[in-house]
């Protein structure tokens, strides 16, 4: 007799619902996700050069002239870090936002009509999972070519089965609940169903794991460039600019800067995702509200 | 009849994001060896605290005032090593799901056996035959064989017979038993009502028993205390509460049950729902939905009075005085 | 009079996995005229949740099974036909059976939308049904968690409503409930029923409340219906054993100290039912030819019908001798 039969708090407006928003990481996360998205958007007014431009002397030191120091053709690296971000930042969101697209049709699909459908579409989905994400990345990107398209390309190949898998459970889950029962009573067809009632439910979790996936996606797209499989020279794409650091090993700064980029994006998304996930499972907030 | 358990003035605060909030607000009742007493209340009355208060274990945060006296001691002052040491062995408490309070994955032996061994210090074969004895006690059939087998096994009434033979191993002298029937059908209900009833006249045993059923109460108990808002607004001998109710709460409780022979007339709800942890109105918790409310009910918080021998109500207007 | 709903021989098999499948109703038969109310009573696992859900379309019958004329069409992946939209049921738990995420209004107007009506009209009458149920007209902006479980119930009975039935199946659905939300609960249903002349079948292990609102009750048994009569006959002569058990277990609130009369042993497996009449193993009135033959449902007098072999098919319903005793408390 636990839970009170009295109106339940009006969670809403109620301050302990934001209160993960309280926990210092998702700030920094958030702090640093706003941070990015403002350079990909300024980027032309912040960088001090051209992406492209060889205005100076090979591998400099970081100095008050190049704040990250030059690469090995001459570029400004903290330049090229700045429009960096133009290029992974809105392709990580794409590729996230067609494999949650991709993943959520399928695995809806697969779990309100189960049987051979869900058997078919979810033995597809095991084949993608049984390679390593990265490795099956790779011949997907060096079977379509180098190029970055293909690599984004081979990123959603790999990402939707994750989706697929989740949305298939949690409409599993509700596809017997006795609101769906309901609702299917009333004359609902099964679409409508899966619009309007199983969608709130799903709609939380797969931004989870969006979230936590944009992170994901940055790395992958960066490691697929690093080894030459993504973007190509001279473009500026943190991946490739690694690669290059790595190159010029003892020259630490070429690649350190993108790589430190690569962490922090990856990182934020993972600390404000976990957040999210917190705060969206019902089993978690509930804790928190008390 | 020297009380057993003498509860004075029992005040318990739960943790909540918007500071303490009482649950338990000055509660006092006795309970006599070998009597069965029983308290009623709505989800939220307050009802299941007092027994986890009783008990120690309250989440964590929960602050307790007053007293509960048992055998001697005060509870409420107890360490947590005390506590353990009275818990199981002096006051065992029967809960209302027996799926979950045993154990899924022990033995019916192991779990009727610990407590004996541990508590009471019994060599294996001893707690073994007392196990049998005990089991026999609660009407299992075959408690040979019961020993060996898992919960899953029984069905949900031979369940909560094993959960109070569980309860009984350490020969307890208060059962606390927290909505023991409530998931069970009226068939089983009755056997362990029936069970319940015989205990107590065995072994002097006293029973709690905690429900929101008055059918259950009245089958079983000698006293009945209503609770409302955390607060005691009726209590009494059984007879007394259930055919000459002072309270307009206790009155409205019988009100809402369906009559006895049936009828067309529409079953009388109270109207209004009871209010939840922290919402407690002022003055007498039950004004809002009390018909009978005067002025004076918004602003005063009445304390229980003698209104017959025995016989407390917390309404000082006694709007029901006159229907004997 | 035509029944509204109308079961016949109605059988419900659950297949399991690694195990024979297991007969959770057998061969049962309801029915139930409009403005009536049937209460469905029994022990848990008895198969009243289980006919109940059968009768709507929710799980696949054998029998015959007809809603004002027309055969059930079991739920399946297609939309349900719309002649069958006056069949609705109300669940148990007001906590499940409402879409946590969705506003009220909009789950309440659902009915009336896939009825036809425009998105506005929906939610406007929503709020006209809402207030119907006796909610407050802001009701309808709110999510679910933000009422208590009378509320809830009220909310989900509104549901129903919007597709104007003409049958309602409710299954529990006061049990979830505190003692006074039962009550207003109850009555709402039942004032439902008379004044838009639907049918109810009230399923309910409560016989208290069943034999207060229910204008017949059928008591089944192990997946059979072993009774069934109008509910103050069938309380106050049953003219079944177990009807009688499960009548002399239900405690009463009336302060004389009286302990509720117990029915031995467990329910038994429903995979593995005893030989002959179900109940004979339990049956304090059993008696040798109990053990083999298996009695039929037949109908008695005055709209009575009962299984057992006490009673002879078109004859008054025979009282029941006494074997056990109401076991008063001794003074202590």
């Amino acid at each position: 007799m636990t839970a009170s039969d009295s109106p339940a708090a009006r969670s809403r407006r109620d301050p302990a619902a934001r209160s993960p928003w309280r926990q210092p990481l998702a700030l920094v996360g958030a702090a640093f996700i706003v941070l990015w998205v403002l350079v990909a958007l300024l980027a032309p007014l912040l960088a001090p050069q051209g992406p492209l431009d060889q205005l100076s002397p090979k591998l400099l030191e970081p100095s008050a002239q190049h704040l990250f120091g030059t690469d090995e053709l001459g570029r400004d690296v903290l330049s090229r870090v700045i429009y960096g971000s133009q290029v992974s930042l809105p392709l990580a969101f794409l590729l996230v936002a067609f494999a949650a697209v991709i993943g959520s049709v399928v695995g809806g699909i697969a779990g309100f009509f189960g049987g051979w459908v869900d058997g078919a579409l979810m033995r597809l989905a095991d084949l993608v999972f049984a390679f390593p994400g990265i490795i099956l990345a790779m011949a997907v990107a060096a079977a379509l070519g180098p190029q970055l398209r293909n690599a984004v390309l081979a990123v959603v190949v790999v990402s939707w089965p994750s989706y697929a898998r989740l949305v298939r459970g949690l409409v599993l889950s509700a596809r017997n609940s006795e609101y769906v029962v309901a609702s299917r009573l009333l004359g609902s067809s099964a679409v409508r169903t899966m619009l309007v009632d199983l969608r709130p439910n799903i709609a939380g979790p797969v931004l989870v794991m969006a979230a936590l996936d944009v992170g994901n996606a940055v790395l992958l797209l960066s490691g697929l460039s690093f080894l030459g499989l993504g973007a190509q020279p001279p473009a500026a794409e943190w991946g490739a600019m690694v690669a290059a650091g790595a190159a010029n090993f003892d020259r630490w700064w070429v690649g350190l800067f993108p790589g430190l980029c690569i962490l922090t994006v990856v990182l934020a998304f993972n600390f404000v995702g976990d957040t999210l996930r917190d705060a969206l499972d019902p089993r978690t907030a509930r804790a928190i509200r008390g | 009849m020297g009380a057993l358990l003498e509860v004075e003035d029992l005040t318990v605060w739960l943790a909540t994001r918007r500071g303490p909030r009482m649950a338990v607000d000055g509660l006092s009742f006795q309970v006599g060896s070998g009597e069965i007493f029983g308290i009623a209340g709505e989800s939220g009355s307050g009802k299941t605290m007092t027994a986890m208060a009783l008990l120690g274990l309250l989440p964590h945060a929960a602050r307790t005032s007053g007293k509960a006296v048992f055998e001697g001691r005060d509870l409420l002052s107890m360490s947590a090593r005390q506590l353990r040491a009275v818990r199981g062995r002096r006051i065992a408490m029967v809960s209302q799901d027996p799926s979950t309070s045993l154990h899924p994955m022990l033995s019916i032996e192991t779990q009727l056996t610990e407590h004996m061994r541990h508590h009471l210090g019994l060599g294996r074969s001893e707690a073994r035959g007392r196990a049998v004895e005990l089991l026999a006690t609660v009407r299992i059939p075959d408690p040979e064989q019961a020993l060996g087998a898992h919960a899953a096994q029984f069905s949900g009434g031979m369940r909560q017979r094993i959960a109070i033979a569980v309860a009984l191993a350490c020969e307890p002298r208060l059962l606390l038993a927290d909505e023991p029937t409530t998931a069970l059908d009226v068939t089983v209900q009755a056997g362990i009502l029936r069970l319940l009833h015989r205990l107590r006249a065995e072994r002097e045993l006293a029973v709690v028993v905690i429900t929101h059923d008055l059918g259950v109460l009245s089958a079983v108990a000698d006293r009945i205390c209503v609770m409302y808002g955390g607060r005691t607004a009726e209590v009494g001998p059984r007879e007394n509460v259930l055919t000459r109710p002072r309270h307009p709460y206790t009155r409205g409780l019988l009100d809402a049950l369906p009559h006895p022979e049936g009828g067309a007339a529409a079953l009388r709800p109270i109207p209004g729902s009871p209010p939840s942890l922290g919402e407690v109105p002022e003055g007498c918790p039950f004004h809002p939905r009390c018909g009978y409310a005067v002025p004076d009910c918004r602003t005063e918080r009445p304390a229980p009075v003698l209104v017959e021998p025995g016989h407390a109500s917390a309404c000082p207007p006694d709007p029901l005085g006159g229907i004997a | 009079m035509s029944a509204l709903l109308e079961a016949s021989g109605v059988s419900v098999d659950y297949h399991r996995r690694g195990a024979p499948a297991l007969r959770a109703v057998d061969g049962a038969d309801l029915s139930l005229a409009r403005g009536e109310i049937l209460g469905l009573v029994g022990e848990s696992g008895c198969g009243k949740s289980t006919l109940g859900r059968a009768v709507v379309g929710l799980l696949p019958a054998a029998g015959r099974i007809r809603f004002d004329g027309h055969p059930i069409v079991p739920l399946g992946r297609r939309r349900r036909a719309p002649g069958m939209r006056g069949l609705q049921m109300v669940f148990q738990d007001p906590y499940a059976s409402l879409n946590p995420r969705r506003w009220v209004g909009d789950q309440v107007g659902d009915g009336y939308l896939l009825g036809g009506a425009s998105r506005r009209e929906a939610l406007r009458r929503a709020g006209e049904l809402l207030e119907r149920v006796g909610l407050p007209a802001d009701a309808a902006r709110r999510y679910p968690h933000e009422f208590s479980g009378g509320q809830r119930q009220r909310i989900a009975i509104a549901r129903t409503l919007a597709a104007e039935p003409s049958c309602i199946v409710a299954d529990e659905p006061i049990s979830a409930l505190d003692a006074s939300a039962q009550a207003s609960v109850a009555n709402l249903l039942v004032d439902l029923v008379r004044e838009l002349d639907m049918g109810m079948v009230f399923i309910s292990h409560d016989l208290s409340v069943v034999r207060q609102i229910a204008d017949r009750t059928a008591v089944m048994y192990l997946g059979r219906v072993v009774e069934a009569g109008p509910t103050q006959e069938l309380w106050s002569s049953p003219a079944h054993p177990y009807t009688r058990a499960l009548i002399s277990a239900v405690p009463r609130a009336d302060g004389a100290g009286v302990l509720p009369v117990e029915l031995p042993g467990d329910v038994p497996d429903p995979a593995r039912p005893p030989s002959g009449c179900r109940f004979h193993p339990r049956c304090p009135l059993a008696r040798p030819e109990c053990s083999r033959d298996d009695p039929p449902l037949v109908v008695l007098r005055d709209g009575r019908s009962a299984a057992c072999v006490l009673q002879n098919a078109g004859e008054p319903a025979r009282p029941l001798a006494d074997s056990t005793t109401h076991i008063g408390k001794d003074a202590t």
